[in-house]
């Protein structure tokens, strides 16, 4: 069975990754899943300084959902790369690292850094709506987003750019155009949807941030709907995320269109879901009678090999 | 021995209308808890509630972890229909747990409401002479009393609304020990567990006296094992997480933001 996609030209050994900011930085899960079985772990988002975060309660939980106002709380650059970097290494896996920036010359900085420290693929964070400056604002202005992804792509040599962009724009293929046409080697959505919750016993928001983003099966129609647009509309690899919580899920991002798909809430109720989602895609395939993973990709033409009966 | 496992329920027995207590028996190899450690339990079988929630552990027994639950919302509602048989998914055990007295400090334990199951644990492991403080709404909230009277140390029972015990909230009750026994001040371990508004003067208490000890804190989860950085509470070294650094913190470490 072969389950390699490519990430530009990082291929994976198979198509499921971890979602920024759910999966620590690694050795959070260490005990919970073997790291050697996924195709990449991608980090929480890493800042030029550390950061410290929003006040508390950071999280409260909707309808098949949870919403977070973590604010980008990170180690910082150097510690990541003094202390975390060294222990995801050890791993026969691919590790990208997502990087957030307040402006162009910050992200610069962070991808210079660590293309050189030898990481496999470097995430631009452009989405994250919990921060008041830079942030979002690359992600929702595509002039901003075309010129912060040229600048990052020039200041890289080896590192693969991935693009993580924002679900809170009207139309979804112009960015990922924008962001293919400056440079990024693959794009990856959807980052939280932008929400908010009231206590109606208190009457104040259930967040302290008021708002937050929204995550988890609540918000998976919406991105399996973005990355079906994003990846007809570019040429580069689609990374789907959103609501995954196991292999059928992960399918069906992949025939939306996806290359390969990163699991982000599925993994706080279920600390092994990586690996089982990798497993459950084996099953899957072999029921279909189906031996690349490749010939799945963007594959929603009602031609499924062995008809299901529930067509 | 995992942290990740699958567990049956042999019972689920309702203590009054709004308590139960929860008897599991873990179908893997599971590690031995320490007092004030706790676990994230799946509350139903569909993604609504989505999230697990945590628990302190009241007790085990070689084949069991026995939790004791109050129904405040739609999760523990769920979980009070938990029948016998059922399989839930459980982690644990997380956080960490209740650092000993030093041998010449006497423990005094504080808890309001539920806080009594997390301190539970540790008045079990207590060889020396100690303190219980107890404070609940009304009578109808107060648990583990027979439990807490066996274990013949003192205790002190306060109720909101004078329905047991005395009446008034369980900080006037340490003002009054700690008045009553001048030699407390000096050579106590403060124990407490219990809503933030108590937690909050507890701290005050122990700041204006100098005294030292540890509390457990509550706060939304969404992984219970460090990774969401969701339970984050202030501290004097910045936010920590309640699930990892916690759920016990020393109680002139935490920085109380706002008011409760
Ligand atoms: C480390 C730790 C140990 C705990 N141990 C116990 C225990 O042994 N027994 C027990 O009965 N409860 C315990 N709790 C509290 C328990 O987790 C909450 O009561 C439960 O999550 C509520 O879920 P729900 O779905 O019923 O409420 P929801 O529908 O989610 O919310 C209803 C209300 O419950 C309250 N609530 C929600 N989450 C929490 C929380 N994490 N802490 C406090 N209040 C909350 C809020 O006021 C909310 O408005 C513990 C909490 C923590 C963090
Ligand atoms: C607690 C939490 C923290 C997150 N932190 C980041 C982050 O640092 N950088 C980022 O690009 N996305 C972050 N995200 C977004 C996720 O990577 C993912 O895009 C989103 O949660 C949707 O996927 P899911 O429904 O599988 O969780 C975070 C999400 C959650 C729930
Ligand atoms: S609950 Fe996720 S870090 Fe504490």
């Amino acid at each position: 069975m072969d389950l390699t996609v490519h990430i530009g030209r990082l291929p994976l050994k198979n198509p499921v990754m971890t979602a920024s900011g759910t999966f620590g930085y690694g050795e959070e899960y260490a005990e919970f899943v073997d790291l050697n079985l996924l195709g990449a772990v991608v980090v929480k988002g890493i800042s030029l300084n550390p950061k410290e975060g929003n006040p508390s309660p950071r999280i409260c939980e909707t309808p098949c959902g949870m919403m977070n106002a973590i604010g980008l709380q990170n180690v910082g650059l150097k510690k990541f790369l003094k202390e975390k970097l060294p222990y995801l290494r050890q791993f026969d896996t691919r590790v990208v690292v997502n990087i957030l920036g307040n402006t162009i010359q910050e992200y610069v900085r962070l991808a210079k850094a660590l293309d050189g420290a030898g990481v496999d693929a470097i995430e631009l964070n452009v989405s994250c709506p919990n921060v008041k400056k830079g942030g979002i604002l690359f992600g929702t202005d595509l002039r901003a987003l075309a010129r912060l992804v040229t600048r990052v792509k020039q200041s890289v040599s080896s590192t693969v750019l991935i693009t993580k962009l924002s679900p809170n724009v009207s139309s979804i293929p112009g960015f990922a155009k924008a962001a293919e046409d400056a440079g990024s080697d693959a794009l990856s959505l959807i980052n939280t949807i932008p929400a908010m919750a009231i206590n109606i016993e208190t009457w104040k928001p259930k967040l302290a941030n008021v708002t937050g983003g929204l995550s988890g099966p609540a918000i998976r129609p919406v991105a399996v709907r973005m990355v079906w647009e994003a990846s007809r509309a570019v040429s580069i690899p689609v990374i789907g995320v959103g609501g995954i919580m196991h292999a059928d899920d992960a399918i069906e991002f992949m025939l939306a269109g996806a290359s390969a798909i990163q699991i982000g809430t599925g993994n706080f109720l279920n600390p092994g879901a990586t690996a089982q989602a990798v497993s459950g895609i084996v099953t899957y395939l072999e029921r279909k009678g189906i031996s690349n993973i490749r010939e799945i990709i963007g594959r929603v033409d009602g031609t499924a090999p062995h008809n299901n009966t529930d067509d | 021995m995992n942290r990740y496992f699958k567990a049956k329920i042999r019972e689920n027995l309702p203590l009054n209308n709004s308590n139960n207590l929860l008897i599991t028996e873990p179908l893997d190899p599971v590690t031995e808890p320490k007092p004030g450690q706790f676990y994230m339990i799946t509350v139903g079988n569909s993604y609504d509630p989505l999230l697990k929630r945590p628990f302190s552990y009241l007790r085990t027994t070689p084949d069991t972890i026995q939790f004791l639950f109050t129904v405040r919302g739609r999760g523990t509602a769920l979980m009070k229909a938990l029948r016998k048989g059922s399989v839930v998914d459980i982690i644990g055990p997380l956080g960490t747990g209740y650092p000993l007295p030093g041998t010449r400090c006497t423990p005094v334990v504080v808890a309001g409401g539920t806080g009594i199951i997390s301190l539970f644990s540790l008045i079990e492991t207590l060889t020396r002479r100690f303190h219980v403080l107890y404070g609940a709404k009304n009578r109808d909230d107060l648990l583990l009393l027979h439990e807490l009277e066996r274990l013949g140390n003192k205790l002190v029972v306060c109720t909101d609304d004078c329905s047991f015990g005395k009446e008034g909230m369980v900080d006037a009750v340490l003002r009054e020990l700690l008045a009553d026994h001048e030699s407390l001040s000096t050579s106590c371990t403060l124990y407490a567990c219990g809503p933030k508004p108590m937690l909050k003067a507890v701290s005050g208490i122990a700041a204006e006296r100098g005294l030292r000890g540890y509390m457990s804190l509550e706060e939304n989860m969404a992984c219970g094992f460090g990774a969401c950085l969701g339970c984050a509470v202030k501290t004097i070294r910045g936010y920590q997480r309640v699930c990892r650094e916690g759920p016990v913190f020393p109680i002139r470490d935490i920085v109380w933001e706002q008011d409760y």
